[in-house]
């Protein structure tokens, strides 16, 4: 219970670093509306398309803009050394790791909060409803969790930027597949029992990573 | 009483390159212990060990006779740390700052500490400022009221000198000075160092050069410094 506070306190420090700053959140906004203007263009929007494409246009999107804000959010901590102020705090490494996963996980639902009527606009998609959400949050936890996790490794690497897709992309990649292909079963018609094998997948890979990320996080932010 | 903290046959390794080896120190209670050394004798390596950011090779480490690995929460609630680098969030606003730190530390009628430690630190017209529009001095003051925020009774300092100027140093030490506490810090100057604390280590080439068990004249500590060039 301690660590949900501590994660809590950390959380709401980013979110507040963010209101001050504004400089991630307008980054990632604005490289994913292009990205999927840039696709709008090449793709055009018929239907025939949108099914196609949009999916894997969607979630690649967010991918890469996860990237932007996952490598922010332990920058900010290694300048002027935070991370061991945050060490040296009387709580455990566990509570930093989530209170980073937390803080990701609302920066990357509110891209999307903002990007996702963009993307129904351009590609003449109705994306709101109750599947697509669940597939958005699950795809969103995972890609979070891992996120947060490779980020904190990057960050004491020299090639930081270089690292973290390195890193990244081939373990999210079960996440990326899932969620665009629940996206398109959905976007085609389909019944929730349908998609019921990749919502089983995106559930199953943020379980074990959520986890696993938790109980080794210790292990990389320690010298 | 029990000693505030002892350390037994400390290592610390880097690959094949070895920052401490077998370091042994206790820290008296409410004693000011100063660790001075030559650049790369492994002062820092040895604070950051103490502060728990870094994991020790091998040996041991207690603090008022209880272990970082059954009691940390404990052990960390009692040990500020005033580092090179300030802990600080350049985007945030030193109230900010210092309010995150508070709820981090659950600091009791935080807003009053805050205020108390801006104003003795000549922080207080610069509250809402972000720490990022600070000079290097205002930052390390705002470290040092970071520090003493849940008033500590371990402090470990390494250089926290370094960037203040005269004024800002004396009122470290007043702080410092409102209650009985252990400190250990490191000291780039030798007279500065002295003139602060009670008992002194030398470390040279990540070993314990000299460790008299009591204050010893300026002269011995300056010669046994000198000594420890030679084995650096």
């Amino acid at each position: 219970m301690k660590d949900l506070s501590d994660a809590f306190i950390i959380a709401s420090k980013d979110i507040l670093t963010e209101i001050r700053n504004r400089e991630v959140l307008s980054s990632v906004v604005v490289f994913a509306v292009l990205v999927i203007i840039i696709f709008n263009f090449a793709f055009g929007s018929s239907e025939r398309a949108a099914g196609l494409v949009a999916p894997g246009i969607l979630w690649a999107t967010f991918a890469f803009a996860g990237i932007l804000a996952f490598n922010r959010s332990f920058v900010m901590e290694k300048e002027e050394d935070c991370i061991e102020g945050l060490m040296t705090a009387p709580i455990s490494r566990e509570a930093i790791y989530l209170g980073k996963f937390f803080g990701n996980t609302f920066f990357i639902l509110l891209v999307q909060l903002i990007v996702i009527p963009v993307f129904s606009l351009l590609f003449n998609i109705n994306f709101f409803n109750l599947e697509l959400l669940a597939i958005t949050i699950l795809a969103t936890l995972g890609f979070s969790s891992t996120g947060t996790l490779f980020a904190a490794m990057a960050v004491n690497t020299r090639a930081r930027e270089l690292v973290l897709p390195i890193l990244f992309f081939p373990i999210v990649s079960p996440v990326i597949i899932g969620a665009v292909n629940a996206s398109a079963l959905v976007l085609e018609g389909q019944s929730f029992a349908a998609i019921n094998q990749w919502i089983g997948i995106l559930v199953a890979f943020d379980a074990i990573f959520i986890v696993a990320s938790y109980l080794i996080f210790s292990f990389i932010i320690e010298e | 009483m029990k000693n505030s903290i002892e350390v037994t046959n400390l290592c610390r390794n880097f690959g094949s390159f070895e920052a401490l080896k077998n370091v042994s120190l206790v820290a008296r209670p409410n004693e000011t212990l100063a660790i001075f050394g030559h650049n790369g004798a492994g002062k820092t390596t040895l604070l950051k060990i103490l502060s728990t950011v870094m994991k020790a090779t091998s040996g041991n480490v207690l603090y008022g006779g209880l272990d970082m690995q059954k009691d940390p929460e404990k052990i960390l609630s009692n040990i500020g740390v005033i580092s090179h680098r300030s802990f600080l969030y350049s985007s945030l606003t030193a109230l900010d700052n210092l309010t995150f730190y508070a709820r981090l530390y659950s600091v009791p009628d935080r807003n009053v500490r805050i205020k108390h430690l801006l104003t003795a630190m000549g922080l207080r017209t610069r509250m809402y400022d972000k720490v990022g529009t600070f000079s290097r001095g205002m930052q390390q003051r705002l470290s040092i009221a970071r520090a003493l925020l849940h008033d500590p009774g371990i402090i470990l300092m390494d250089e926290p000198e370094s960037g203040l100027d005269n004024k800002a140093s004396e009122t470290l030490w007043q702080l410092l000075n409102e209650k009985k506490r252990t400190i250990i810090l490191t000291h780039h100057n030798l007279e500065r160092g002295y003139a602060v604390a009670n008992r002194f280590i030398i470390l040279a080439r990540g070993s314990v050069f000299f460790a008299p068990d009591n204050k010893c004249p300026l002269a011995e500590l300056e010669a046994a410094y000198s000594a420890s060039l030679e084995v650096a």
